[in-house]
């Protein structure tokens, strides 16, 4: 027991038992978190994966506004039901360009990760104005006044450029591009090739119903009709992503 | 003048306040810095209708004693932000089983459910912990609080930051991190603010009067320093514009989900335990009268906590796209975990040795004795969850919501309650707390609503979790998402009636604190058992 005599020290000590617990508290965040950073397996190579559209991240901004990760969850996990229910399970390298990550922690609703191209346009304004209009049981609150408010779209390409600062390889074209990309997404009479190019798969049109406004709704309809389709699947080997 | 300095700068404050609502880059900074103007205007007001006008010397005020002025503003916040958690965690409650309830898009559920949880966690267990911390730490080193007003500003900033993160939530500012929404420059505020608390706090250690540093601020001291460093490294972001309300985290998806989760749980471990451990260890022994159970115990306690608690992030991103070796290493430190929480539990029970009759006589002490029963059944249900099969089937569910609810309203808030309680009869110097019976009347409400909240939220959880994996006989899902939810709303529906119970025990104690202060002391049968039996001598 000579260690714990010995411990009169620290306790006599404040500044040494600060730093002896800081230490102490260093230890586990420093292995389990840095090694993410450079061990090359933690990401799975796969082809498809782009950065947001500007529109796709205004919808994302959206989301999170909104707090819709309170209670929908963008993570599958590889069990056979998950996988029926939901599609493929979730990759890390989904959401490599996730700042934040959106994997969510509860499930009060059903998970998103892949609702990408699952309902129509349609359906998603409809649901967001109204859930218990078509999903009876549904607890979701009401977002109709989505599609009264016009988007903010000023910042959009400082939105580019602080998301290229943190490591999204956003080029200087779509930066400065961001604007005109972001509302050709939303209008269908618009040449699209540009937003096309540099984000391809992206899906276009008018989102909310309404061509004369480019309103929040639109936004975040364009964004949950993105979620986990980009990945190409069938070029994808699965035994490359255990680690 | 008194406090003219202070009063300029919150002056200041406000004139840039106004500066950043009228150059916003987006309406929600605009909105937000509104918020902030009319705040620091109404404080300039307050302060100047209390400025005092005296020539210099005439009247210097007394700092040869304990500085408790702090601690009584910390215990009234403390109560006041508690009742307020309560109250939104009711209603949150209530939209869930009710939809109809959230009023978009302000008081919609996503937007609610941070003001909730953050309001009983750093509104009210923030405010608890400032205030137990300032008086525990001058009573056990017999020193002043160092830094004379510092502690003002610790306070008052961290009232500020709540008001700045609660209105946040209600505009859409978020970060989107659970428990760390609130966004950059309102995260910069808080940081500020800490790190004078940790000033504070370690200065008033070093000028201590006593040989030794006592149990209960080695867990204080690791709590502050603690939070300090996952705040800033959890918050590490980009802002889209300085007069904009966005940012971006610096981390993306693995890297991000891993550190957001190092921050959640360790947010739980040190605000929520090591804190409230300091806690239990000063105003346990107080009340009971008696010393800490064991010394050496409390030294194997403490390291081997802070150290494992770190490592436990993970067990939150299980099954994810977290890689394998790190979910592993969290499961396994998270079940290591259970044995310093034990050694935590035992040493705060033990030190009733001799003196279990408490339980029975005094209310306060029953208070204590049940909130580190909860932190006992916690920290071993949370292990178990941890377990890789376990959490497979608990985490998304509603389970998870149980387990910290009765953490958080078991041990968190009842410990708080036990320590305010014994507080307000000594900082307002009161012979004793108004009435004695009301404390029984709360420990049984929060009780009760404790056990019907966590029992209702396992059979909740334990359902969802099987009606997703439920497989009919010819292989194909039994149940749609749609159908599961459904099926949870006479779940929600008692769950609100555990966490009214909850509120209603809080306003019982409102009331009690709130007469105590005014000095009424109610006219009431004592507790049976808590005074001798005089017996006719034969």
């Amino acid at each position: 027991m000579s260690i714990l005599d010995k411990h009169h020290i620290l306790e006599k000590n404040a500044t040494l038992l600060l730093v002896a617990s800081l230490v102490v508290v260093s230890i586990g965040g420093i292995v389990e978190i840095a090694p993410l950073f450079y061990l090359e397996n933690t990401i799975e190579k796969v082809k498809g994966m782009r950065p947001y559209s500007p529109l796709e991240l205004a919808g994302r901004n959206i989301y999170i506004r909104e707090g819709c990760y309170n209670c929908h969850s963008q993570m599958i996990r590889p069990f056979r039901d998950e996988v029926e229910r939901y599609g493929p399970y979730s990759l890390a390298a989904e959401s490599m360009y996730d700042h934040p990550f959106q994997w969510g922690s509860k499930r009060t609703g059903p998970d998103l990760a892949r609702v990408g191209a699952r309902y129509s346009d349609e359906w998603h304004v409809q649901h967001l104005i109204d859930p218990r209009s078509v999903v009876p049981e549904s607890i979701m609150p009401t977002y109709a006044f989505l599609l009264e408010r016009t988007l903010e779209i000023d910042n959009i390409a400082l939105d580019l450029k602080a998301n290229a600062a943190v490591g999204v390889p956003y080029d200087e074209a779509m930066i400065e591009n961001a604007k005109v990309d972001l509302m050709a997404q939303a209008d269908p009479d618009a040449d699209t090739s540009g937003v096309e190019e540099r984000y391809p798969k992206a899906v276009l049109g008018d989102f909310d119903g309404d061509p004369t406004k480019l309103s929040e709704m639109d936004a975040l309809v364009a964004y949950l009709q993105m979620l986990g389709t980009l990945v190409d699947f069938s070029s994808y080997d699965p035994t490359s992503g255990y680690r | 003048m008194r406090f003219g300095v202070e009063t300029v700068a919150v002056g200041i404050g406000a004139f840039l306040a106004l500066l950043g609502a009228a150059f916003a880059r987006d309406s929600q900074f605009e909105a937000h810095m509104w918020v902030l103007f009319f705040v620091l205007l109404v404080s300039v007001v307050v302060m100047l209708r209390t400025a005092t006008f005296k020539t210099a010397g005439t009247k210097q005020a007394d700092t040869s004693g304990y500085f408790d002025e702090v601690v009584k503003y910390g215990a009234v916040a403390t109560m006041f932000w508690g009742i307020v958690g309560f109250l939104v965690g009711v209603v949150v409650a209530a939209q869930l089983a009710f939809p109809d309830l959230n009023i978009e898009p302000w008081f919609n559920f996503g937007r609610m459910r941070p003001l909730h949880t953050s309001a009983v966690i750093f509104a009210f267990g923030g405010n608890a912990l400032l205030a137990t911390s300032f008086y525990v730490v001058q009573r056990t080193t017999r020193a002043r609080l160092w830094g004379g007003n510092a502690a003002w500003f610790v306070f008052w900033g961290y009232q500020l930051f709540i008001v700045m993160a609660a209105t946040g939530y209600l505009l859409g500012i978020t970060q989107s991190r659970e428990y760390a929404e609130p966004e950059w420059y309102v995260d910069l505020w808080l940081t500020v603010v800490w790190v004078v608390y940790l000033l504070v706090f370690l200065a008033t250690l070093i000028k201590r009067k006593e040989p030794h540093i006592y149990v209960a601020n080695w867990f204080y001291l690791a709590f502050i320093v603690t939070i300090a460093m996952l705040h800033v490294v959890n918050n590490l972001a980009v802002p889209v514009t300085f007069l904009g309300a966005k940012s971006y985290s610096a981390f993306a998806g693995v890297q991000d989900a891993l550190t957001q989760w190092w921050y959640g749980h360790n947010a739980v471990g040190f605000f929520l335990t090591a804190g409230f451990l300091g806690m239990m260890y000063y105003f346990i022994p107080k009340q009971v009268g008696r010393p800490v159970y064991s010394y050496r115990l409390s030294i194997i306690h403490f390291w081997s906590l802070i150290f494992l608690y770190i490592w436990a992030g993970p067990h939150h991103l299980h099954y994810t796209a977290l890689p394998d070796w790190a979910q592993t290493l969290g499961m396994v430190f998270s079940i290591m975990l259970w044995m310093p929480s034990w050694g935590g539990m035992i040493n705060g029970l033990m030190t009733l040795s001799g003196a279990w009759d408490k339980i029975r006589t005094d209310p306060i002490v029953r208070m204590m004795v049940i909130s580190v029963a909860f932190y006992g059944m916690s920290t071993f249900e949370g292990p178990v969850m941890s377990i890789k099969a376990v959490n497979s089937l608990s985490h998304y569910t509603d389970w998870t919501i149980g387990h910290v609810h009765s953490g958080a309203l078991g041990w968190v808030g009842m410990i708080s309650f036990g320590a305010i309680y014994y507080l307000v009869p000594k900082l307002w110097h009161r012979r004793r707390l108004y009435s004695l019976r009301l404390i029984n009347w709360h420990f049984w409400l929060a009780t009760l609503g404790i056990v019907v909240y966590a029992a209702v939220m396992w059979v909740a959880g334990i359902q969802q979790g099987l009606m997703w994996r439920e497989y009919d006989t010819q292989g194909f899902l039994v149940f749609s998402f749609a159908e599961s939810s459904a099926a949870m709303k006479p779940y929600y529906i008692l769950r609100l009636v555990g966490g009214f119970m909850y509120l209603a025990g809080g306003l019982v104690m409102g009331f009690n604190i709130v007469m105590t202060i005014l000095g009424r002391e109610r006219e009431e049968a004592p507790i049976p058992g808590s005074q001798p039996v005089t017996q006719p001598a034969e």
